[in-house]
This record gives C-alpha cells, sequence and structure tokens, in this order.
C-alpha cells in the first residue's frame, strides 16, 4: 500500500522535503513506517526514533496499524501560542 | 458559537469583540499573545509561525469546544496566526464571555495552556544578531487528543472541586460586576 508522508518545522528541516511518499506491507504499524522512513538514509537517519506521528490528523500510538491512502504526518514537539 | 479560526491574516482583535455579548453575560475575558522582542536573554527582531494547518484547525475546534463544555461559560473564540510576525504583532487571540468572571479566566487559560500542549504549530524566532532557531516545544503523546487531567499542574487554577465550589471573597460575584 501507499500513503503520503508530512514532514513539518524542524523534522522538514532535518530531511530536507515535506513529503516523501512511502510504499508499505499491508498491515503494516506506524513504527514500521518509522523504521521504514528512517531506513531510507541520509537525512531521513537525522530523525527520532520515536515522532509524534498523525495518522489522518489524529495523533496515534506507534501500533496503530496504517490503512493505504492515510495521511502520516511526522510532528515536531510543538510550540504554538 | 464556538469560533476557531487559524489563518494567515493579521489578527483583528478588536472583531472578536465587535458582536453584542449574550444578556446572561457578566464577564468578557480577553487573551492576546503576542511577539515579544528577547528569549533567554537575547534580542529577537521576529517569528516565524508553521503550522500542520488542517490538523491545527480542526485541533483548535476541539479545545474551544471543551473549554465551553467544561466551564461555565457561553461563547468561545480562538484565534492563531501562521506566517512571519513582527514584534508586537498578535500571534493569538482568545476571547471567553459568560455570567461570571471565575469561570471565564479559567477557560482562557484553558483554551492558551492547550493551544500550547496541542496545537500543532511550530516557532521559527530570528534573533538580531541574524541566527535563528525552531523554539523548543512539547512533545505531543498519544493522549495528546485527551484534555489534561484534572489537578494537571498547568491547570491548578482550576484546583479540585472542593475548592472551586467554597465561598469566599475572593470568588464571590459582585452583582453587576464583571
Amino acid at each position: 500500500m501507499e500513503l503520503d508522508v508530512l514532514f513539518f518545522a524542524s523534522y522538514r528541516e532535518l530531511v530536507g522535503i515535506p513529503k516523501v511518499r512511502m510504499t508499505l506491507a499491508p498491515g503494516a504499524t506506524v513504527s514500521d513506517l518509522v523504521d521504514q522512513v528512517r531506513a531510507r538514509g541520509e537525512t531521513f537517519g537525522r530523525l527520532p526514533d520515536r515522532p509524534a506521528v498523525a495518522v489522518n490528523r489524529t495523533v496515534v500510538p506507534h501500533t496503530h496499524t496504517l490503512a493505504s491512502g492515510d495521511e502520516v504526518a511526522f510532528l515536531p514537539p510543538v510550540a504554538g501560542g | 458559537m464556538a469560533v476557531a479560526v487559524i489563518t494567515s491574516e493579521p489578527l483583528r482583535v478588536e472583531d472578536l469583540l465587535g458582536e453584542a455579548p449574550a444578556p446572561s453575560d457578566g464577564a468578557r475575558v480577553v487573551f492576546v499573545g503576542v511577539v515579544r522582542d528577547h528569549a533567554e536573554g537575547r534580542p529577537v527582531r521576529g517569528m516565524r509561525y508553521e503550522g500542520y494547518e488542517p490538523m491545527a484547525a480542526e485541533v483548535l475546534r476541539a479545545i474551544v469546544e471543551e473549554a465551553e463544555e467544561r466551564h461555565d461559560v457561553g461563547a468561545v473564540s480562538a484565534l492563531h496566526r501562521l506566517g512571519e510576525l513582527e514584534i508586537g504583532e498578535a500571534s493569538v487571540a482568545i476571547l471567553v464571555s459568560g455570567p461570571h468572571r471565575d469561570d471565564a479566566y479559567r477557560a482562557s487559560r484553558y483554551v492558551i495552556e492547550e493551544i500550547k500542549r496541542r496545537l500543532p504549530v511550530w516557532k521559527h524566532e530570528h534573533f538580531a544578531d541574524g541566527s535563528a532557531r525552531w523554539v523548543p516545544g512539547t512533545p505531543l503523546g498519544s493522549q495528546a487528543g485527551a484534555p489534561l487531567a484534572a489537578g494537571d499542574a498547568t491547570l491548578s487554577a482550576d484546583g479540585p472541586p472542593a475548592t472551586r465550589e467554597a465561598p469566599g471573597p475572593a470568588t464571590r460575584e459582585v452583582p453587576g460586576g464583571g
């Protein structure tokens, strides 16, 4: 299955791009996705191993199972206000 | 009615107060967060706010609705700015209207603290010497969608229910007082 992963703020600067399309095995979890993204090497390996991840605009645990077409975002610690 | 807006346009704080208060309102609390000219002893010349806009809009609406549900208030409105801001510009504006000031202040405090805890927004701080940094933030946990637990230190003003209900000069409403 395929889905897009968005990077914001400091994470976007770390990896150098705002978005990447990933291909995952069916039944993959957020944890699997994080491992796979970091394994792309180079800049992606700079991401933390347990970033906060939102799926379809809701923060989920890393055990969350992903579905094709999910909108996934890696979110650095927030600083609004 | 709850209002929650994420915008790249300058915040017009006066518009918040444009709508007439409800007849039952006795208090309107306005909070405005602005960009200041220093951070940790260093001069700052501006700030860029970046957000995950669709999620930020949903989270801000949830926060505002929670504030209305958890406190004895009428309408709660919150605006959050994104983009390049100069010193003195408003980054966030909150209006709470309700029958009494205690609840209005608490609801206002709830909204700003939850914004800082949960809103997917980031600040890129530009220092006067030309350097810049991402302002250190709060990690989003898997419980980020849940409201703060009662008694959380950042909301200690809410107090336990026993304290809230205790009559006392500090919390007694003066007739006609806001």
